[in-house]
């Protein structure tokens, strides 16, 4: 078959599997409100305590409105992850794999899925958290310009690498390591520099600082928001790390499918 | 004839666990080939290993004419299976993972072809149901839907009537003859209801712990098992030390 027809043909499983989650997502309302509730709340408790901030002291007004922009980038990260992985359980609770993996669905064609879905999940759940800072607090992210692309972007792959590496262990391992979708973006958030610059970490803990691209990305942030310049250095940085570690999660991904094949996990997992 | 199914020396161990040894079978192009076993004789295994869902440890696979361990995607899209024991996402409607699968399987068509599966499988009125509502029997009559969704050459089933009433199963096996007759596909068939196997399957393959120990016509196997039918022949295997 001609090359172009094979790409329409795998765009359409693509898509199959896009309209899948738009199916599932359509006919349940919890699942539409948990995508802008945990995003409004974030911004809900950190607007208010950056408010606070605001009336103790004229001089903590740019580190409150830092503290805003960094309750949304992160969230794109966390949104991004979950996007992927949460999603990626959905097949393992209703115990679809099996008949997904035995028809011409390939296994990248279901991860190129997952991104996309995970894209319009995270700009959902954080759009609506900018619009809620915006009528609250009357602050906009969007002011940043271009940018905010920059690091929604990076934030967003960042998000989608781990996302791809815990659905792999999940897949491995069975849904008794789902926990792993929070507690793992969780334990990078202290060493990510997301409020505070990653030179007030220990001395010991920097290197590590350094080898995650978020870090890069809210110290771009910063340098925006305090001195008025797009650090260049930190962007490439940034995304050389995350293309990198999205090749990687990529890779665990698929050899983890290797895995499932050998040892007959497709018909069997549960707990 | 040719061969729709060619399998070669298989094997599929789990660590020190051997779930299927030297396994070598044909189907040819357009039979309906049943594959009787005990709990864990290895018939899912089997099932699962046509359907490239599981790696053998070793042997050749052959399907529609292609090896399959090395190009599966070839020949995907012109086979299909239902099992009970593999769900479909439970909070979407019927239509919606008729249309999911139709479109994985590249299907043309796709609401004629699901007007048309929802006529002849009796699922007219449940398209707008959710999956995870159904009844144990409506279920393995979607799961029939799904696996005919693609219009496929080669049909693998796991106890395809499970949970259907006595008439619903008699007509499922009514309807899967007449595809196999109208389309020349091949059914490979797993099941633990001889009474059907006798009426459906033209080949019998009989696993016990791993091991092809018989294949041929139910009424060869029932002689050379000096059995009155496929039943006793079954007890007489599982039970067999």
């Amino acid at each position: 078959m001609p090359m172009r027809g094979r790409c329409l043909e795998a765009s359409n499983r693509v898509l199959a599997m896009v309209l899948r989650y738009g199916y599932l997502m359509r006919g349940s309302w919890p699942r539409i409100l948990e995508l802008v509730y945990w995003p409004a709340m974030q911004i809900i408790m950190w607007g208010f305590i950056s408010e606070f901030l605001r009336e103790q002291h004229a001089s903590l007004a740019g580190v409150s409105i830092a503290f805003l922009a960094a309750v949304l980038l992160w969230d794109v990260m966390f949104r991004g992850q979950l996007g992927v992985s949460v999603v990626f359980f959905e097949e393992l609770y209703s115990r679809n794999l099996g008949h997904l993996f035995a028809s011409p669905l390939r296994p990248y064609e279901l991860v190129i899925a997952l991104l996309i879905i995970s894209f319009l999940r995270t700009l959902i759940g954080v759009g609506s958290a900018a619009l809620l800072a915006l009528w609250l607090y009357h602050y906009s992210i969007f002011r940043m310009g271009l940018p905010l692309v920059a690091f929604f972007s990076n934030l967003l792959i960042m998000g989608w690498s781990m996302g791809l590496l815990v659905s792999g262990l999940v897949l491995r391992y069975g849904l008794g390591a789902e926990s792993l979708a929070w507690a793992g973006i969780f334990a990078i958030a202290p060493i990510s520099g997301i409020y505070y610059p990653i030179s007030v970490l220990p001395f010991w803990l920097r290197p590590v600082a350094k080898a995650i691209p978020a870090s890069y990305v809210f110290h771009g942030m910063r340098m925006l928001l305090f001195h008025h310049v797009f650090d260049w250095r930190a962007f490439w940085i940034s995304s050389a790390l995350n293309g990198l570690y999205l090749l990687i999660g990529a890779a665990v991904f698929f050899a983890i499918f290797r895995v499932a094949r050998v040892r007959g996990l497709f018909l069997n997992l549960g707990e | 004839m040719t061969d729709a199914v060619e399998v070669r020396n298989l094997e599929k161990h789990y660590g020190q666990t051997m779930a299927l040894s030297g396994v070598s079978f044909a189907i040819a192009e357009g039979q309906v080939c049943a594959l009787l076993g005990g709990n864990g004789a290895g018939k899912t295994t089997t099932l699962a290993i046509l359907l490239g869902l599981l790696l053998p440890s070793a042997g050749a696979v052959r399907v529609l004419g292609e090896d399959l361990l090395a190009h599966r995607y070839r020949v995907l899209p012109r086979m299909n299976f239902s099992s009970p024991y593999v769900d479909l996402p439970h909070r979407l409607t019927i239509a919606e993972n008729l249309r999911i699968y139709a479109r994985l399987y590249g299907v043309q068509r796709i609401a004629r072809r699901i007007t048309a599966l929802a006529e002849e499988l009796d699922l007219a009125e449940l398209l707008d149901r959710a999956y995870g509502g159904l009844s144990a029997g409506q279920k393995t009559r979607v799961s029939l839907a799904k696996a005919l969704i693609n219009q496929p050459d080669l049909l693998l089933l796991d106890e395809p009537t499970a949970s259907l009433d006595p008439d619903s199963a008699d007509r499922i096996r009514g309807y899967l003859l007449g595809y196999r007759r109208a389309h020349t596909a091949t059914l490979l068939v797993a099941s633990h209801n001889m009474q059907e196997v006798e009426r459906i399957a033209e080949r019998v393959l009989i696993l016990r712990r791993g091991q092809l120990i018989g294949a041929g016509t139910p009424q060869a196997l029932i002689a050379q098992f000096r059995r009155n039918n496929l039943e006793e022949v079954f007890l007489d295997v599982a039970r067999s030390p």
